[in-house]
């Protein structure tokens, strides 16, 4: 594990074989003189997706990571201390009223992104959500329709071979899975007697990890280590999916390669990549620039580059670039259950509801939310237990109910606010560049929402049979900061994640999106990461890419 | 605290080590910390025994002979620079803010009681770290850290989790442990492998 931190280990014309111990692929190398198509920062579910798009499509691509290639048949342990970098831990400041928790929290480091820790809900977003404001009266409304990203959705969970049940409760009429749904694990069942007996839908959710082998992957076997690293590529991340494929079409992968700034030309346009692999600053030449760093490193990497010509950063011309952060609310509720639960087996997440989703009759808020059955595992579950203030002798007792707890936690929709941003601060990385500043409180609407949802969570859970109930707060995933739209005034991008201020300079992660939804974002990342790549592959057929 | 009881008396986690619940990866990662616990890197030995001090509180186990090791693992993050990836507006970086705060509760102790953290009774003890969890302390102690902040998001935190990546933990609650290559097969409610926990009923 500990050789993947210190050394690349995808250079020399090879890249780690994720499927077999100890071998290599065969990997297409490109100089740095040499000026590729794209340039391509982040391998996540919006970096490495797009990276297999572009590769496929003819174009040529070099995908930068700051972090490590794992090999997940070798490096992972089935322990959560030791997988500890599998994230981002380098600084960055939080603040707000209601600052949010970073590092493990959200934010992955490595080929393959945050997917490689990601617990694989594969949902979609509700069809309404896409143009929010006009049908539903909040939020802002997206340059593109749900019709206009179906397709890309399906491609997406084709691409991912997603486990899911015959007729999912909620949204647009869909073809089946393409493969079976998992068994619920106990804790899925909770939810499940909660829901029937209060008189809503629930589901077995969807999961991006295989329920029958697939190629050299093996299915899933329910060990339950999914936030720490899938040791069966059953976990279909991007490091296992669409990476292979990006290398297998001659795009290549720069691993422990950290870019620090993208480089301008005096005609306005960017003209590749600076970035740090083994101490040393070096120069990508490139036509096009992709930044895909997920929500707080791509508005800072479009900020640390600010130059002569772009002052306040690129693509920065309204102020836009790190505004409207959004997460989501993640309250929890926990209780005893008389029955053995043992939660530490299978995904963590293995069904929800949606219902407050589609349901918006009773809200006295705007927006929705879904909630999930948990699996903490029992370093995670000892610090929820400290959270909520025990310690000692209090503390140690409590834990040996973990067998007994289940719980259940929000995806709670927040709303886009300006003043929830990243922005630099003055003090700087390992690597000479400044850090970002997080910022984030809720609205009084998230506040609304989130007592909603606390309330729905509480009926279901002791419906579910479940006594003793206590409540916890978190966030999850991060959306926003470099914004798609219509208006090149009130957006950074366009709806084919191009920014409005420089044409070859484009982002393509969780930034662009516009609301925050109250599903899990990566699908609807990946599904954008699909449909920017055929819309790229169009425009350089038409000869419009280039403008 | 004598009082502790698990419903898992005969469980030891560690009898699956050569099992097909364990993987080689795992092994390696597991044996290094039973078997290398790191010398003292980063702390005073002053601010070492009262951490010490304060984990046999915050983390009590009277009745091991041997306690589960705390400090040097947390030394060692430290010795490291092994960050969360985050810090909060008012919170300085990782390492000043934990050798603050321990200046801090050795300072409250020598206020209040005119003696070392480690020299109060286990009461006294209890009754300080609960006034810095709470945040209700003498502001002079601490410089400008939010004693509570730090008590949560680093103290107890890190204390915690490093009880509960040791294997005895592990069995005194009934976790299963390392599950790679084999995982499970019984999912259900009530359901249980043969390679898990059995819970004695009392
Ligand atoms: C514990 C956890 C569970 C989750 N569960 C789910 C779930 O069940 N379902 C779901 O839909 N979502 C889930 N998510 C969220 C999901 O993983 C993210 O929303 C998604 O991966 C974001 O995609 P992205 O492409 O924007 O960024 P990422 O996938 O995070 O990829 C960004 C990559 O860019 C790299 N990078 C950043 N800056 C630079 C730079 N300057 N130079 C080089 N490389 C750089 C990073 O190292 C990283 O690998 C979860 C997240 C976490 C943390
Ligand atoms: S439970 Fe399944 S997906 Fe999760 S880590 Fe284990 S094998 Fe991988």
């Amino acid at each position: 594990m500990f050789d993947a931190i210190d050394q690349p280990r995808a250079q020399d014309g090879r890249a780690p074989d994720v499927f077999r111990p100890g071998a290599w692929v065969q990997m297409r190398c490109y100089d740095d003189s040499e000026q590729v198509d794209f340039a391509i920062v982040g391998t996540g579910a919006g970096g490495g997706t797009l990276a297999a798009k572009l590769a496929e499509a003819g174009f040529s691509v070099v995908a930068f990571d700051a972090g490590p290639f794992w090999r997940p048949l070798e490096d992972f342990a089935s322990d959560e201390a030791a997988q500890g970098d599998l994230y981002w831990t380098d600084e960055r400041i939080s603040g707000g009223a209601d600052p949010i928790q970073l590092g493990s929290n959200n934010s992955g480091r490595g080929v393959g992104g945050s997917t490689v820790h990601y617990t694989m809900i594969a949902l979609r977003w509700r069809p309404d959500w896409f143009k929010s404001r006009s049908k539903l009266g909040y939020g802002r409304d997206w340059p593109l329709s749900f019709e206009e990203l179906e397709p890309y959705y399906e491609e997406a969970e084709e691409s991912l071979k997603i486990s899911g049940p015959v007729r999912y409760p909620w949204g647009k009429r869909r073809k089946r899975y393409p493969y079976r749904e998992h068994p619920v694990n106990a804790s899925g069942l909770v939810l499940a007697r909660g829901c029937e007996r209060i008189g809503i839908d629930w589901s077995p959710l969807p999961l991006a990890t295989l329920s029958a082998p697939r190629g050299m992957a093996h299915p899933c076997v329910y060990r339950g280590f999914c936030k720490y690293g899938c040791s069966t590529n059953a976990k279909q991340s991007v490091l296992v999916t669409f990476v292979p494929r990006a290398i297998a079409a001659g795009a290549e992968i720069r691993d422990l390669a950290m870019v620090g700034r993208i480089e301008m030309g005096k005609d306005g346009r960017a003209t590749g990549v600076s970035y740090n692999r083994r101490g040393k600053w070096r120069q990508q030449k490139a036509r096009h620039v992709v930044v895909a760093g997920y929500a707080i490193e791509t508005p800072r990497l479009l900020l640390n580059s600010a130059c002569p010509e772009f002052p306040d950063g690129l693509a920065n011309d309204n102020g836009l670039v790190g505004t409207h952060l959004m997460t989501h609310s993640g309250p929890g509720v926990w209780g005893v259950l008389d029955e053995e639960i043992r939660s530490y087996k299978a995904p963590p997440c293995m069904a929800g509801t949606e219902h407050w989703n589609y349901s918006d009759e009773g809200k006295d808020f705007h927006g929705g939310y879904a909630f999930m059955s948990q699996g903490p595992l029992p370093t995670d579950w000892a610090q929820t237990l400290a959270a909520r203030g025990l310690w000692g002798a209090a503390l140690r007792q409590e834990m040996t109910r973990y067998n007994h707890t289940a719980g259940l936690v929000l995806v709670g929709e927040t709303e886009p606010q300006a003043h929830n941003r990243v922005e630099l601060a003055d003090e700087k990385d390992q690597y000479g560049l400044r850090i970002p500043r997080v910022t984030f409180s809720y609205s009084e609407n998230d506040r609304r929402l989130i007592e909603h949802g606390r309330k729905s969570m509480h009926q279901v859970l002791a419906a579910g049979g479940a006594h003793q109930l206590w409540d916890t707060h978190d966030t999850s995933h991060l959306m926003g900061g470099c914004r798609m739209g219509d208006d090149p005034k009130d957006s950074v991008v366009d709806a084919d994640g191009r920014t409005w201020a420089i044409p070859n300079l484009w982002v393509c992660d969780g930034s662009l999106f516009p609301n925050s939804g109250g599903v899990n974002p990566s699908l609807t990342i990946q599904a954008l990461a699909c449909r920017i790549g055929d819309r790229i592959a169009e425009m350089a057929k038409r000869g419009e890419l280039d403008r | 605290m004598s009082g502790f009881k698990t419903p898992y008396p005969d469980y030891d986690v560690l009898k699956k080590w050569d099992t097909p619940s364990w993987n080689e990866q795992t092994r390696a990662v597991i044996k290094r910390r039973l078997d290398e616990i790191p010398e003292r890197r980063f702390l005073s030995e002053d601010e070492w025994t009262l951490l010490e001090a304060i984990a046999a509180r915050l983390m009590p186990q009277p009745e091991r002979e041997a306690p589960v090791p705390i400090v040097p693992w947390i030394d060692e993050k430290l010795a490291e620079d092994r960050r969360p990836g985050y810090r909060y507006v008012g919170m300085p970086p990782m390492r000043e803010a934990w050798r603050q705060g321990l200046a801090g509760i050795a300072g409250e102790a020598r206020e209040r009681h005119g003696t070392d953290f480690r020299d109060l009774e286990p009461d006294a003890q209890d009754a300080l770290l609960g006034a810095v969890q709470r945040g209700e302390i003498d502001g002079r102690q601490w410089g400008d850290l939010p004693a509570d902040r730090f008590f949560s998001e680093l103290l107890l935190k890190e204390i915690v989790a490093v009880y509960y990546s040791h294997p005895a933990a592990w069995s005194e609650i009934g976790f299963g442990g390392p599950a790679s290559p084999r995982g499970y097969v019984r999912l259900g409610l009530d359901e249980r492998d043969p390679w898990e926990a059995e819970e004695q009923h009392v």
